[in-house]
């Protein structure tokens, strides 16, 4: 084992200092030592983006960024979706979106296109079907076939929502 | 798989990063995006003893005119390049951004480095061609000093390159505008790889017939090759369909095409004849409205 390094990052507005063996990817320190388990690892090798998290704004393959890398960045997790709220758990209107439109099965992918539809709307909140599907093009999913993925996303862009990082304070102001 | 240990090291500037890497030796390794390198470090087909990680080198990052060229820090992301507002870029050489809207998708185009694709040197890669096309000047720094690598002595082979243990790739410049340039390709998946992609420029003069041009060729070879006959062919023509389908084909004749899992070398060659007619005829659709534009009232 390498000398640790130290790693100060903010996780779903939480500030964090750890300190990590320099081989570990973000993805292994989200879920391991931050406890975030929302975020899922497949391939490991860039191919699925099921480990797609927001690392200041933008989306990436945290299986591929050395937790190293992401020192002094703001990580964005699948867990920052839901509106806190510890007896209801109520999802967002995207989550909401891909629930009524079938756009999960087994599940596993899920984290990964909530993130990336999530980092699509707030650039582009009218996103089109095309953009859309550009962008979902992104990850893999083994059982939805996409479709249903792809319509999730587009109901989103007709709820009038905004999915800025701002919105987690705004519990309920969508309901 | 998790990556084997390495120390880690994150320097303040270009010169302390070389003195590492020299340090260290032939078993260090840059570390840019990671898009390529840790997809090798995660299966353990590469195993350094330790990671120069440049990202705090904001020297190396962006655009900027040098002697008329265009340079491109080696830090450049392929999504800053996607969405620059650089004049220079956008006016000067439109086909960066086009070109790197083919890479990957976008969770790999804000991670990955201009820097790091030409010093990964995949035959397919996108920058590679655009430099071997473009006659990009690649600048290094080494543990010598600085110096200049032209694009057609770079790459050696696939994954190959002319940078030794110790260089740092700081940028790369586009000697001079080439705004009618184009590029085409395909592969199976898109946001994969490209089996094969051309790139093309066709500059007309004032009389219509074609003045200039360049025609370069990735994922057929081993690197990205230009097509002297077929260049030749074109100068000084009219451009005709006909002109541009012969040179496609003298394009596609010259190459001798690997074959590997992903695709027969006929296959490659069909696809090479194709991918250079279609980007012939884009450069040469730019460069007409540009004549018009130039001749008009
Ligand atoms: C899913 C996926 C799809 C992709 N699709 C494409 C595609 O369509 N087209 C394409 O071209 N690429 C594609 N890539 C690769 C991507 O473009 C990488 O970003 C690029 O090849 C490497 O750049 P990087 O900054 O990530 O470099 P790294 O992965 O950090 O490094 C790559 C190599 O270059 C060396 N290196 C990096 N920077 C320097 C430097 N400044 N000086 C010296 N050596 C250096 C490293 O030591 C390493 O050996 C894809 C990758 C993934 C994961
Ligand atoms: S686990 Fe990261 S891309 Fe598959
Ligand atoms: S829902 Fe099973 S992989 Fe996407």
């Amino acid at each position: 084992m390498t000398t640790p390094i130290p790693l100060e990052l903010s996780a779903n507005g939480a500030a964090h200092t750890l300190a990590v063996d320099p081989r570990r990817s973000l993805a292994d320190v989200l879920r391991r030592d931050l406890g975030l388990t929302g975020t899922t690892v497949g391939c490991e090798t860039g191919v699925c983006g099921s480990c797609t998290v927001l690392v200041n704004g933008e989306p990436v393959r945290s299986c591929l960024m050395l937790a190293a890398q992401a020192d002094g960045t703001a990580v964005e997790t699948v867990e920052s979706l839901a509106e806190n709220d510890p007896t209801s758990g109520r999802l967002n209107p995207l989550q909401r979106s891909f629930k009524e439109n079938f756009a999960l099965q087994c599940g596993f992918c899920t984290p990964g296109f909530l993130m990336l539809g999530t980092a699509l709307l707030r650039k582009e909140p009218t996103a089109d079907r095309a953009r859309i599907t550009e962008c979902v093009a992104a990850n893999l999913c083994r059982c939805t076939g996409y479709a249903a993925i792809v319509d999730a996303v587009e109901a989103a862009t007709r709820t009038g929502d905004a999915f800025g990082p701002e919105d987690q304070e705004q519990e309920g102001a969508d309901a | 798989m998790k990556p084997p240990p390495f120390a880690y090291h994150r320097p303040d500037t270009a010169e302390e990063a070389v003195q590492l890497l020299t340090e260290y030796g032939p078993d260090a390794r840059v570390l840019a995006g990671g898009q390529s390198l840790l997809p090798l470090l995660n299966r353990r087909l590469v195993r350094p003893i330790a990671l120069v990680d440049v990202a705090r080198l904001a020297a190396l990052r962006g655009t900027g005119r040098q002697d008329g060229a265009l340079r491109v820090g080696a830090l450049t992301t392929h999504a800053a390049l996607e969405r620059t507002a650089d004049p220079h870029v956008r006016d000067g050489l439109p086909v960066l951004p086009e070109t790197a809207r083919l890479i990957g998708h976008l969770p790999v185009r804000v991670r990955g480095t201009v820097g790091g694709s030409l010093a990964h040197a995949d035959p397919a890669a996108e920058w590679c061609l655009l430099a071997v096309l473009l006659d990009a000047d690649l600048d290094v720094l080494g543990p010598e000093g600085q110096r200049t690598i032209p694009a057609a002595e770079f790459f050696t082979g696939a994954h190959r390159t002319a940078l030794a243990p110790g260089d740092l790739l700081t940028g790369v410049r586009f000697p001079r505008p080439a705004a009618t340039a184009a590029v085409a390709e395909y592969g199976p998946q898109r946001g994969s790889l490209p089996l094969v992609a051309a790139g093309a420029e066709i500059v007309l003069g004032p009389d219509g017939r074609i003045a200039a041009t360049r025609i370069a060729l990735g994922g057929v070879e081993d690197r990205p090759v230009r097509s002297g006959t077929a260049e030749q062919a074109l100068l000084g023509g009219v451009p005709e369909p006909r002109l541009l389908d012969h040179a496609a084909r003298l394009a596609a004749k010259d190459l001798d095409p690997r074959a590997d899992h992903r695709a027969p070398a006929g296959y490659r060659r069909d696809l090479a004849r194709t991918l250079t007619g279609r980007t012939l005829a884009a450069s040469l659709a730019r460069s007409t409205a540009r004549l018009q534009e130039a001749t008009a009232p």
